[in-house]
C-alpha cells in the first residue's frame, strides 16, 4: 500500500491554483509531451536549415523525409505495444529482412510466371504472403514468450540471429531484385505518389474526419452530461490540425518531378510537353500514406478495442489483469503477431523502395524503431505510450540522421549522435514522469 | 469505539441479533479444500460455508491460509483437491472468470487495480461495455462509473485520471464499486479497510450492512478484531493452513477468538475444526 500512500499528495496538487497556460492545456486536452516533441522537432528542422544553408526544409527533402520515415514509423507504432506490455522485440529487423526476402522471392519465381508479367495479382498475393510469413513469425515468438515463459529479451535476441540467417538462407545470400511494377508503387518515388489532385482529396477527407470525430466526440459527452471542452479549444484544436493537414498537403504539392521524370510522365500519357516545362507535383507518397493510414488503424486498435484496453492493463498491472479475467497470454501472443506483421508492412515498403531484397536489409532497424517509441513517449516500465508519440518519435529520428547526411557528417559520428540523443531525450522523459507524478 | 460497547462483547451477549436464515442450502460451501506449493501445505483440508445475507469473518495469523483459501474461490489459484458447492451445485471454479459467472467477486488485499487507466476502464475491466459497432463504449462505462461511484464516494470527480493519482481511499472505493457493480451474490473482502482512514472505515462498514439487507453473501477477511465482531455473524478461525473452529459471533468473546488465532484452542461455544488444538 505504500503506493496509494506517496500517491495521496497528488489528489491536493491539482486543487492548488493554476497558471493561465495550465488552465489552457487542461481546457485543449493537449498532451504536453506531445508539444515538447513537437517542439523539439522544430528545433531540429529548424537547426539544419541554418546549419545546412537552407537545404533542410525544402519541399524535395521534406518530402524524401516523409518516404524515409514510413518503414521504421510502420514498426514503431506495433513497438509501443510491444513495449507498454513489458516486453521488447529486438528482432524486427530481421523479420523485415526475412519476410523482405521471402516476398521477393516468391514474387520473381512464383507469382509473375504464375498470373503474368505485372497482373495485378502479383503484388496483391506477393503482399499476402509476407503479411501471413510476418503473422506467423511473430506469432511463434509471442507463444514462446508467453506459453513457454521465456523472457522476451531473450527469445527476440535469438529471432534477431535466426531470421537474420535465414534471410541469408532462402536466398543463399544473393540479392533478389524485384520485378513486377505494381508492387514498388508501395515503395513511392514517382510513380508511387499520388499526384497534387489526389493529395488534395485525401487532406479534404483528412479534414472532414477530424471534424466529424471532434463533433462524434463532443455529441457523446452531451449524451450522458458530461463536462464537456469549452467551444474555444474545440475549434482551437480542429484548427490547428487541419492546419497542419493543409501545410503538408501544401508542402508535397510543391515537390515537383524532375525534367526528364516530367517528360516520361506526359509522354506516357500522352500530353504534349509545353515550353517552358511540366509542372507535375509528386504529392504524397504511397509508403507515407500506409504509414498515416497504418497509424490510423494502430490508434484505433489501441484505443477503441478491447484488445488495446487489455493491451494497457496487462502493461500497468499484469496480475491485476489476470485476476480481472483476461486472457494475458493470449493478449501477449497477438501483440507479437501483430508485430511481426507490422514488420512484413515495413518489408514491403523498404523491398520496393529499393527495389531489391537484400541481407542486409532492416539492419538495425530494430534500434531505430525501439528508439522511435521511447522518444516519443512509450515508458519501457510499461503501460504508458501513444501510436501517435511512437509515429513523431519515427520522425524525429530520421529527420536527425536525414539532416546529419545533408551536412556530409560521417557514418560514425551520425551513430555517435543518434546514441547520445537517444540517452538524453529518455533522461528528459524521465525527469518529466517524475514531475508529473 | 466505546467502553460499554467493549464490555458487551466481552461478555458474550449479541449485541446484534443473529438473523441470517440457514434453513436453505449455503450460498457456498468450499469442502476439504487442500492446496500445497512445492512442500508446503498452504491450505489443508480446509471446509467453510456461507448464507445469503451473512458475513463470515476469516480470522487468521499472517500465513494461516486465509487469503489463499479465498483465492481458490475467487479462481486466482486451482486448489490440488476439495469441492466447491454453489447453491447446493458443484461449482467447477479453475479461473477468475469462472468465479465471476457464479456471482463470486473479490476485492483483493492489493485492490486490483491497473494503475495506468481510469476508474472506468478499471470499474469494467474484463467485462466492457461495447457499441453495436464492436469498439468500446467509453462514455457508456464511464456513465455507470458515475452512478456507482456517486453512490459509494459522492466526492468523487476524478474520471478522468489514472487511478494512480487516486488517494488510498479513493482507490479503495473503485475496487469496491468494482466488485459490487455486477450484481455479486458472494463478495470476498481481504482486508477492505487495511489502507483507510476512519471515517472511510465506517463507510465501508455501512456498506457491509447494507449489502447484508440484500442477501449478498460476505466473506470478510481482517485483522481488526473489532471490525470482525462489529460487522460479523460468524467467525471462522485458520492456522497453518487448518481451521481451528467456527462460531457464531454473538457465542464467542473476543479473548477467545484470540485464543483460537494465537493458540487454536477452541472454546466451548465454537465448533472445532481439523486444526484445532488437540489436549
Amino acid at each position: 500500500m505504500s503506493q496509494a500512500v506517496s500517491d495521496a499528495p497528488a489528489g491536493t496538487k491539482s486543487v492548488q491554483a493554476e497558471s493561465g497556460f495550465k488552465r489552457f492545456l487542461r481546457a485543449t486536452e493537449i498532451d504536453t509531451r506531445m508539444l515538447g516533441m513537437v517542439g523539439a522537432l522544430l528545433v531540429i528542422w529548424i537547426g539544419f536549415h541554418i546549419l545546412s544553408g537552407g537545404t533542410f526544409l525544402t519541399p524535395r527533402n521534406l518530402w524524401n523525409l516523409s518516404v524515409q520515415t514510413a518503414s521504421v514509423g510502420v514498426m514503431a507504432t506495433g513497438m509501443v505495444l510491444v513495449i507498454v506490455t513489458r516486453n521488447i522485440d529486438l528482432s524486427v529487423g530481421s523479420i523485415l529482412g526475412v519476410t523482405g526476402m521471402v516476398m521477393a522471392i516468391v514474387q520473381t519465381t512464383w507469382f509473375t510466371p504464375m498470373f503474368g508479367f505485372n497482373s495485378p495479382m502479383v503484388w496483391i498475393a506477393t503482399i499476402g504472403v509476407g503479411l501471413l510469413c510476418g503473422l506467423a513469425i511473430g506469432g511463434l515468438q509471442g507463444f514462446v514468450i508467453a506459453y513457454m515463459g521465456v523472457p522476451a529479451f531473450i527469445v527476440t535476441l535469438g529471432g534477431l540471429l535466426v531470421w537474420r540467417g535465414a534471410a541469408w538462407w532462402v536466398a543463399s545470400g544473393r540479392t533478389i531484385p524485384i520485378t513486377d511494377d505494381n508492387f514498388k508503387i508501395i515503395g513511392g518515388g514517382s510513380d508511387g505518389s499520388i499526384g497534387a489532385s489526389w493529395s488534395w482529396i485525401i487532406a479534404l477527407v483528412a479534414i472532414a474526419f477530424l471534424a466529424w470525430s471532434t463533433f462524434n466526440a463532443r455529441r457523446q459527452r452531451h449524451r450522458f452530461k458530461f463536462p464537456v471542452k469549452p467551444m474555444w479549444a474545440e475549434y482551437l484544436t480542429f484548427g490547428v490540425s487541419a492546419l497542419a493537414v493543409i501545410v503538408a498537403t501544401f508542402i508535397v504539392n510543391s515537390y515537383l518531378l524532375p525534367g526528364p521524370l516530367a517528360r516520361r510522365y506526359a509522354e506516357a500519357n500522352g500530353i504534349t510537353m509545353p515550353e517552358g516545362g511540366l509542372e507535375i507535383a509528386f504529392g504524397y507518397a504511397v509508403p507515407v500514406l500506409l504509414f498515416i493510414g497504418v497509424g490510423v488503424v494502430m490508434t484505433f486498435i489501441a484505443r477503441r478495442t478491447r484488445f488495446g484496453r487489455y493491451v494497457f492493463a496487462i502493461g500497468g498491472n499484469p496480475e491485476a489483469a489476470e485476476l480481472a479475467g483476461i486472457n494475458t497470454k493470449r493478449v501477449t501472443m497477438m501483440v507479437f503477431a501483430l508485430m511481426g506483421m507490422l514488420a512484413a508492412i515495413a518489408a514491403a515498403i523498404s523491398t520496393a523502395r529499393l527495389t531489391s531484397a537484400t541481407n542486409a536489409q532492416g539492419t538495425l532497424d530494430e534500434l531505430y524503431t525501439i528508439a522511435a517509441a521511447v522518444i516519443g513517449g512509450t515508458s519501457l516500465a510499461g503501460g504508458a505510450g501513444t501510436i501517435a508519440g511512437a509515429m513523431l518519435g519515427a520522425l524525429v529520428m530520421q529527420s536527425l540522421q536525414s539532416g546529419m547526411v545533408l551536412l556530409g557528417m560521417d557514418t560514425p559520428l551520425q551513430n555517435i549522435v543518434v546514441g547520445a540523443v537517444l540517452v538524453v531525450a529518455v533522461w528528459l522523459d524521465t525527469i518529466y514522469r517524475r514531475r508529473a507524478a | 469505539m466505546s467502553t460499554s460497547m467493549d464490555t458487551i462483547a466481552d461478555h458474550g451477549p449479541a449485541h446484534h441479533a443473529d438473523t441470517v436464515d440457514r434453513s436453505g442450502p449455503p450460498l457456498v460451501e468450499m469442502k476439504d479444500i487442500s492446496i500445497a506449493f512445492g512442500g508446503i501445505h498452504a491450505v489443508d483440508n480446509a471446509s467453510i460455508d456461507l448464507y445469503p445475507g451473512e458475513v463470515v469473518a476469516l480470522l487468521g495469523h499472517n500465513g494461516a491460509g486465509k487469503s489463499t483459501l479465498i483465492k481458490i474461490l475467487s479462481g486466482a489459484y486451482k486448489r490440488d483437491s476439495g469441492e466447491i458447492n454453489v447453491r447446493g451445485e458443484t461449482a467447477t471454479i479453475t479461473n477468475p472468470r469462472d468465479a465471476k459467472k457464479y456471482g463470486i467477486e473479490t476485492i483483493y488485499q492489493t485492490l486490483a487495480l491497473a494503475d495506468n487507466v481510469d476508474a472506468a476502464a478499471n470499474l469494467f475491466l474484463g467485462r466492457e461495455i461495447m457499441t453495436p459497432l464492436g469498439t468500446l463504449d467509453d462514455a457508456a462505462m464511464e456513465a455507470e462509473a458515475r452512478k456507482v461511484m456517486g453512490r459509494l464516494n459522492p466526492n468523487f470527480r476524478r474520471f478522468k485520471e489514472p487511478v494512480r493519482a487516486l488517494s488510498g481511499g479513493q482507490r479503495q472505493s473503485v475496487a469496491i464499486a468494482r466488485a459490487i457493480l455486477f450484481n455479486a451474490k458472494i463478495l470476498i473482502m481481504d482486508e477492505p479497510t487495511a489502507a483507510l482512514g476512519p471515517q472511510e472505515t465506517a463507510q465501508v462498514a455501512d456498506l457491509i450492512k447494507e449489502l447484508k439487507k440484500d442477501e449478498i453473501g460476505i466473506f470478510l477477511i481482517s485483522h481488526d478484531i473489532h471490525d470482525v465482531f462489529d460487522l460479523s455473524d460468524r467467525v471462522v478461525v485458520m492456522k497453518n493452513g487448518q481451521v481451528v473452529g467456527s462460531a457464531k459471533t454473538s457465542d464467542v468473546t473476543k479473548d477467545e477468538v484470540l485464543g483460537m488465532i494465537i493458540l487454536g484452542k477452541c472454546p466451548p461455544g465454537a465448533t472445532p475444526g481439523p486444526g484445532a488444538m488437540r489436549d
